[in-house]
């Protein structure tokens, strides 16, 4: 079994070698297939030690070798396989092989193909060492590696400076976090005197819980980052520089659930002080909410998506926070399968449409882009929640823990989320594929993607469609190292009312979204209508003007501040001085040279100079000497 | 009584030497003086009992190195009067008193402790050039071999150094190739 | 005054060394600089021998009479020297032999 835990592991890192050895070459098809393949190998071990864990096999734990030893800090690169990293193993694996079988196709006329795949699969090996690590210092080197590819992958385009400025951005707001959870790991080493997972959740369970609470708190900050809750949201959006296929990897499916995946990994630790887990529950559904007001009026197809992420996440977090770690790591695998479906669709539509981003640019494509149209549709069917697909056994199962934990301002606002959702998963759809084809204005030909394209996102439609019926398996599975909570709501009546009316409101919805987008002969938004110049939608359409904020109240000082110390400290104040020891040293010479003046007379001069110091000193220390005795 | 008078007449004329061998414009006074100066040096390791010294002073100093300087004098045209541009008198006389002046401090404050012993004690009974002979050949035997290889060594390099036309060596060369020189040289005198 | 200690040879020894200094320091002509240095080379001489004298040793005269030894030898090689040099430049005066300036 370990042989399969290092080929899982290690077999994207030599895909990401191989390709790597191509960076500078100009593109070769071997560049794309064999990371793929080996990728496929890597999801193909990780079904096997799904299968064995399924089967009740003991958690595969190895340790690779020691990293670090001093002192009393032991630090090993150890892997554990268990229900919950097997979990999310298999969710990685689907995930990046659909991609990078997809990317054969979407990066085909990039000039820089074969550094794609390399940095892609050194992602997926990444978030690999995320996931499988036993100890928080494997965690974070993960968390680190998956920070520095996605980096790399929004920044892919890097002549474009909104690329850079995006990966930059992202880069930047994920290490503010890291404090936050080097902080908290700090923290649980000094209380607990371990970083291994198992023996530090042990030893937490005698700690002060004013310890333990800011432990979680810290350790939350990190997961904030990676997984942009608010305010450290903004990145997200702005990724979508990056090619579509890293955004369906990375920020849906992958990188941003990571932070999930930590709360639930540490599900010891937060079951210890539920305040705090009160606290993520009601972060999580307020980014739940406001994700999704800013997706209700917004442009830009992959925006629209990435908002939607960002309210899953909110969702997802919400369980978490509540105590219910299996129903959040469940919407986790259920969402990477839609969501990574509706990107990469989206990919389609951009490629299909020569890169236009704008919905309303668009319509009427169903006709010929039928197989995409089908896939769109059905992944919005799963993410809005509608039975049978996989979406709504996630989602609801998230609102019944709400309700039965009491909690009904949020269970409330997820329920309202869930609306929202609906209505702007079907206002793109509708948008981009009914009504009138509004592209031919623009002369622009849509053709379908390339057929293996289209065969490799099968799974992921699959998946989205059955993954409810896994919901059994997988609880008996996990809850031998999740809290085993079942939520069954007591009255029969209450649990078919919510469900029926969850269900009628999101169809109301969709409905309504098909009834406005669809309408031959709609008002093109221009910018004049009153709706336009309410103010509700120009907070919406600027984000609640928080980028602005950020840049004019935190960017724009810290950049004075930076030049300054530029300027005046590091130009004039570091730099004179080193250059002015160099010039001393240089001038010293410059004056000396007169002492080599190649005439003999003069040097004998010098000679018996220095005979005349030494015999004072002689004179000196011999009186020192004489004196002193 | 005479060790003092013997004593400071000879340091008052060799100090009146000395001080002409620095100071004169014309090369061969101060040669000349250099050479006198020898000599009542030589006075002074009689005075010290230090015989073979001052036998060797006279023999090698003023005999041969003089007689060297004296050979090299005729390379150079001596009746000229040495023209030198002087330096900073100050700084010359300035530098060389004040190094006297610390040196004899050195000496006045005894700083030397008072508890020498010799190394190798003047033996009683014998003469001091018997004394020097037996020392010399037994304790200093290598620096004296080494000296011996120092002297051919500068000797070799004198005659490299000065001499001319050494390429050319009659011993090695056999009679008819002597005779055939000999006819060259002939033949090139008289075309 | 009239017991002629240790100290009095060394102060002559001094005064001898200070004019050879002088000497050294002031000639240009490259001859007269030698023998300024066979000045200083003598007042040393003296300074050992005295010393030898003074304290019954064989070490001061064993060493004055290497000193000689080798004065004599750098006088051979150093008036060889001047010979070439004085063949190539004609003249030997300090203040045009610069050619090794730094």
């Amino acid at each position: 079994m370990e042989f399969y835990l290092y080929l899982a592991l290690f077999s994207p890192l030599v895909g990401s070698l191989f390709a790597g050895l191509f960076g500078a070459s100009p593109k070769t098809k071997l560049a794309g297939i064999v990371p793929t393949l080996l990728l496929f190998v890597s999801f193909l071990s990780a079904t096997k030690l799904l299968l064995y864990i399924l089967d009740g096999g003991a958690p595969v734990h190895v340790e690779m070798m020691t990293w670090m030893e001093t002192g009393s800090l032991y630090i090993p690169f150890g892997f554990i396989v268990d229900q919950v990293s097997v979990t999310m193993m298999m969710v990685v694996t689907i995930v990046s092989t659909v991609v990078h079988i997809y990317s054969n196709g979407y990066m085909d006329h990039d000039k820089a193909f074969n550094r794609f795949f390399s940095y892609l699969s050194a992602f997926v090996f990444s978030m690999m060492i995320l996931v499988m690590s036993d100890n928080f210092a494997g965690l974070f080197i993960g968390w680190e590696g998956v920070g520095l590819c996605s980096w790399l992958l929004i920044g892919f385009w890097y002549h474009k400076e909104s690329a850079t400025w995006a990966a930059n951005e992202a880069f930047i707001m994920n290490r503010i976090a890291d404090l936050g959870m080097l902080i908290g790991i700090f923290l649980v080493y000094w209380n607990t005197g371990t970083l291994q997972y198992d023996q530090a959740f042990a030893a937490m369970a005698t700690l002060d819980t004013d310890v333990l609470t800011l432990m979680g708190i810290f350790l939350f900050i990190g997961a904030m980052g990676k997984s942009a809750q608010f305010p450290l949201h903004t990145w997200l959006a702005d990724a979508m520089e990056g090619p579509t296929p890293v955004s369906a990897l990375i920020h849906a499916a992958t990188m941003v659930t990571a932070g999930v995946y930590l709360v639930v990994r540490s599900n010891e630790l937060y079951s210890l002080i539920p305040h705090i887990g009160l606290f993520i529950a009601s972060l999580g559904a307020f980014v739940a909410i406001f994700a999704a007001s800013m997706a209700l009026v917004n442009r830009d197809m992959k925006r629209i998506i990435a908002y939607s992420t960002l309210s899953q996440l909110g969702y997802m977090f919400a369980a978490a926070g509540l105590g219910a770690y299996w129903v959040a790591l469940f919407h986790l695998m259920a969402h990477a399968f839609f969501k990574a479906l509706l990107f990469l669709g989206a990919g389609n539509v951009m490629h299909a449409m020569h890169d236009e981003l704008d919905p309303f640019k668009m319509g009427g494509l169903k006709k010929p882009m039928k197989v995409t149209y089908i896939m769109m549709t059905l992944a919005s069917l799963a993410l809005a929640g509608i039975f049978p697909f996989a979406g709504f056994f996630s989602k609801d199962l998230i609102l019944e823990v709400a309700m039965i934990e009491h909690h009904y301002v949020i269970y409330s606002v997820l329920v309202f989320t869930a609306g929202l959702t609906a209505f702007y998963s079907f206002r793109l759809t509708a948008l981009i594929f009914e009504g009138e084809e509004r592209h031919k204005l623009f002369g622009i030909d849509p053709h379908e993607a390339y057929k293996f394209m289209l065969v490799g996102m099968s799974p992921l439609l699959l998946l989205a469609i059955i993954a409810g019926s896994f919901k059994m398996t997988y609880f008996e599975m996990v809850t031998a190292v999740l809290p085993e909570v079942h939520y069954h709501i007591h009255s029969e009546v209450l649990a078919w009312t919510m469900n029926i009316g969850t269900q009628l409101f999101v169809i109301a919805a969709i409905l309504y979204a098909y009834k406005k987008y669809t309408t031959i002969g709609m008002n093109i938004p221009d910018g004049t209508s009153a709706t336009e110049n309410s103010f509700i939608y120009k907070l919406l359409k600027n984000q609640y003007y928080i980028p602005y904020a950020y840049e004019r109240f935190l960017v724009e000082p810290y950049r004075s501040l930076s030049t300054f110390f530029w300027t005046q400290i590091d130009q004039k104040v570091v730099d004179g001085t080193v250059d002015g020891i160099a010039g001393i040293l240089y001038q010293t010479g410059e004056q000396t040279r007169d002492m080599q003046s190649g005439n003999l007379s003069t040097m004998l001069k010098w000679m018996v100079a220095g005979t005349v110091a030494m015999l004072s000193l002689a004179v000196v220390f011999g009186l020192a000497v004489k004196l002193g005795a | 009584m005479f060790e003092a008078i013997a004593f400071y007449l000879f340091a008052f004329l060799t100090i009146a030497m000395f001080f002409i061998t620095v100071t004169t414009s014309q090369a061969l006074y101060a040669l000349t003086a250099l050479a006198s100066g020898m000599i009542f040096i030589s006075a002074f390791f009689f005075i010290l009992g230090a015989e073979f010294l001052g036998a060797i002073q006279i023999v090698v100093y003023s005999g041969a190195v003089m007689a060297l300087y004296a050979f090299g004098m005729m390379f150079f045209d001596t009746t000229r009067d040495v023209k030198e541009k002087q330096g900073n008198k100050m700084i010359v006389s300035g530098l060389s008193v004040l190094s006297a002046v610390l040196v004899v401090v050195i000496f006045a404050a005894p700083m030397v402790s008072e508890n020498i012993t010799a190394l190798y004690p003047i033996a009683e009974g014998v003469g001091n050039t018997q004394g020097v002979g037996m020392v010399l050949f037994t304790k200093y035997l290598i620096p004296f071999e080494v000296a011996a290889i120092m002297l051919l060594v500068a000797m070799i390099s004198g005659i490299v150094l000065a001499g001319k036309k050494m390429d050319l060596s009659l011993t090695m060369m056999s009679d008819a190739e002597i005779r055939d020189m000999k006819l060259d040289q002939t033949k090139k005198v008289l075309s | 005054m009239m017991e002629i200690g240790l100290n009095h040879y060394l102060v002559l020894s001094t005064i001898l060394f200070a004019i050879g200094l002088v000497g050294v320091m002031r000639r240009k002509n490259l001859l007269l600089l030698f023998f300024a240095t066979e000045i200083l080379l003598n007042s040393v001489n003296i300074a050992f021998a005295a010393i030898s004298h003074y304290y019954g040793d064989y070490t001061g005269q064993m060493f004055a009479f290497f000193v000689i030894a080798i004065a004599a030898s750098e006088v051979a090689v150093g008036l060889g020297l001047l010979i070439v040099w004085h063949k190539r430049h004609g003249n030997i005066d300090l203040d045009s032999m610069s050619t090794m300036k730094g």
